[in-house]
């Protein structure tokens, strides 16, 4: 059980690695969305022995949720806003390659020095948690077109996701149906805000938003 | 003395298949496009017309522009024979020889760039630049693959470290040496080898000067190290150790024949890309080989 955790936390990795790399938009919400759909079956490996209806619907409401809705959402954001699918970054991509994997390896070896209960101290989730947040906020840092920021902060929210797995048993399911449902509203607002700096702007460069006009 | 007589006999089996894949491929690649292609043997051919024909020599050269192919083939061929072949074991082995298997690649290539620059031309400078540029990221990742399958097998000798399967980083290595055989042997998406444009050349553009017996040596060369590669990625990522002799043998050629005919889909599917995308492309099959080196070092441990 533990090797097919495992398996599917470095596929998790792997793919924050194709997100840092990929060059394209749409490529960069796939690799999002594929995650977000790796992260979700994760609870019912988790939970294998007994499963029961509350994981079965956290399950489900994660793929749901970041394979399908939300990056339907900013497809949609992206056709409506109709903007150019190269994402031009501030780092470039061979570096954000670089740190990623330099953090990834940092996190792999960070995590065997924490104090972790023996049940974790086998499993990735700690390393493969730190390695999406750094992802995430070197997507954030790194890109300056407001949808790879977007899928930046995502890949963060899974990376604490999956710190949040090490509780599955004692967090509440309401406590998890409300992060996803947040983050959902979330992700629908910005599109709409895409929609808005895109007729403003004529552009969605987050380097044209730092001074304010009256 | 049973050795010499083995030892010419594996170096001539090594000549004579490694024209063989190149045919493969295109055929491949003419069987996807739906067109008839040249035959399997279209290289034999080639290198005997070429064998036949004399030599145009530039006289601003120096004889490096005759002996660079030479020592490049020299060197491949040498680097052939320190390659173990599934049950028959390597040619030569020792301690250390995958340091050896390296190097001689490496000094291959600097063979084959020396004597693209002899004649002063601006397209082989060119090419030669370019060809050295990417072997220094796919150098790289063959360094760190190689280093995965020590760290695994705890060995630094080519027989021990291809024996066992590369463990659970298999699929990552296998990946990873893929896109570097792509790069190294200069195949589409990295190279074309089949254009006429000079400005878009990598190793076609360093050999434009050479006729005759060298270019038969250098194309010679160039389906060797294709033999080469494709024998270590079959090698690193299947037990071949584990299995009786015959059944290692069909593995074996098996595997050589599928890596062939990926390749030949790889250049009928995708388009070579651009030349400032090519770095990305091998730091992500380094990325790959490290993963792989990760892989073996942590399960080594637990």
């Amino acid at each position: 059980m533990s090797g097919n955790l495992n398996l599917l936390i470095g596929l998790a990795m792997g793919l924050n690695l194709l997100a840092l790399g990929s060059s394209r938009l749409p490529s960069l919400i796939r690799a999002m969305s594929a995650q977000g759909v790796v992260l979700g079956v994760m609870p019912l490996l988790l939970e294998q022995g007994r499963l029961d209806w509350g994981v079965l619907l956290i399950a489900l409401a994660t793929m749901g949720g970041k394979g399908v809705i939300i990056p339907g959402l900013l497809r949609r954001a992206m056709r409506s806003a109709n903007i150019e699918r190269e994402s031009e970054p501030f780092i470039g991509y061979i570096p954000s390659l670089l740190i990623g994997t330099g953090g990834t390896i940092t996190a792999v070896a960070l995590a065997r020095a924490l104090p972790l209960l023996p049940e974790h101290a086998g499993s990735l989730l700690v390393p493969g948690s730190i390695a999406s947040l750094l992802t995430g906020f070197i997507l954030l840092i790194g890109r300056t077109k407001a949808i790879s920021q977007v899928c930046g902060y995502l890949i963060l929210e899974n990376g604490i996701y999956l710190f949040g797995m090490l509780l599955i048993r004692t967090t509440p399911l309401l406590v998890e149906s409300g992060i996803l449902l947040d983050i959902t509203v979330g992700v629908f607002v910005i599109g709409i805000i895409v929609d808005r700096i895109q007729r403003a702007f004529d552009s969605l460069d987050t380097r044209k938003l730092t001074t304010l006009h009256e | 003395m049973i050795e010499i007589p083995w030892l010419l006999c594996r170096l001539l089996s090594w000549m004579l298949i490694a024209p063989l894949l190149p045919g493969i491929i295109n055929k491949v690649k003419a069987w996807v496009a739906g067109r008839r292609g040249p035959p399997v043997l279209q290289l034999y051919y080639d290198l005997a017309r070429l064998w036949k024909k004399g030599v145009v020599l530039s006289n601003l050269a120096s004889p490096g522009f005759v002996i660079g192919p030479a020592v490049a083939w020299v060197a491949i061929l040498s680097a052939a024979m320190l390659m173990p072949i599934g049950p028959v074991g390597a040619g030569l082995s020792f301690r250390g020889d995958v340091l050896l298997l390296v190097y001689l690649l490496a000094l291959a290539r600097f063979c084959t760039a020396w004597a693209a620059m002899e004649t002063g031309s601006a397209f082989e400078g060119m090419g030669s630049a370019r060809e050295v540029s990417y072997a220094i990221l796919s150098e790289a990742a063959i360094i760190t693959a190689v280093l995965s399958l020590s760290v695994q097998t705890r060995s630094i000798s080519l027989v021990t470290m291809l024996a066992p399967t590369a463990g659970a980083g298999a699929v990552l290595l296998a990946a990873g040496l893929f896109v570097v055989l792509l790069a190294e042997n200069c195949r589409v998406p990295f190279d074309d080898p089949n254009t006429h444009l000079e400005l878009t050349m990598i190793h076609e553009a360093m050999v434009l000067d050479h006729s005759g017996p060298p270019l038969a040596v250098i194309l010679h060369g160039a389906s060797v190290k294709l033999l080469l590669f494709s024998v270590l990625l079959t090698e690193a990522v299947l037990p071949m150790g584990e299995l009786g002799p015959l059944a290692a043998a069909g593995v074996l050629a098996g595997g050589i024949l599928l890596v062939t005919v990926g390749v030949g889909l790889v250049e009928s599917l995708l388009a070579r890309s651009a030349f400032r995308r090519v770095p990305l492309l091998l730091t992500t099959a380094f990325l790959l080989c490290l993963f792989a080196l990760l892989i073996a070092w942590k399960g080594g441990a637990a």
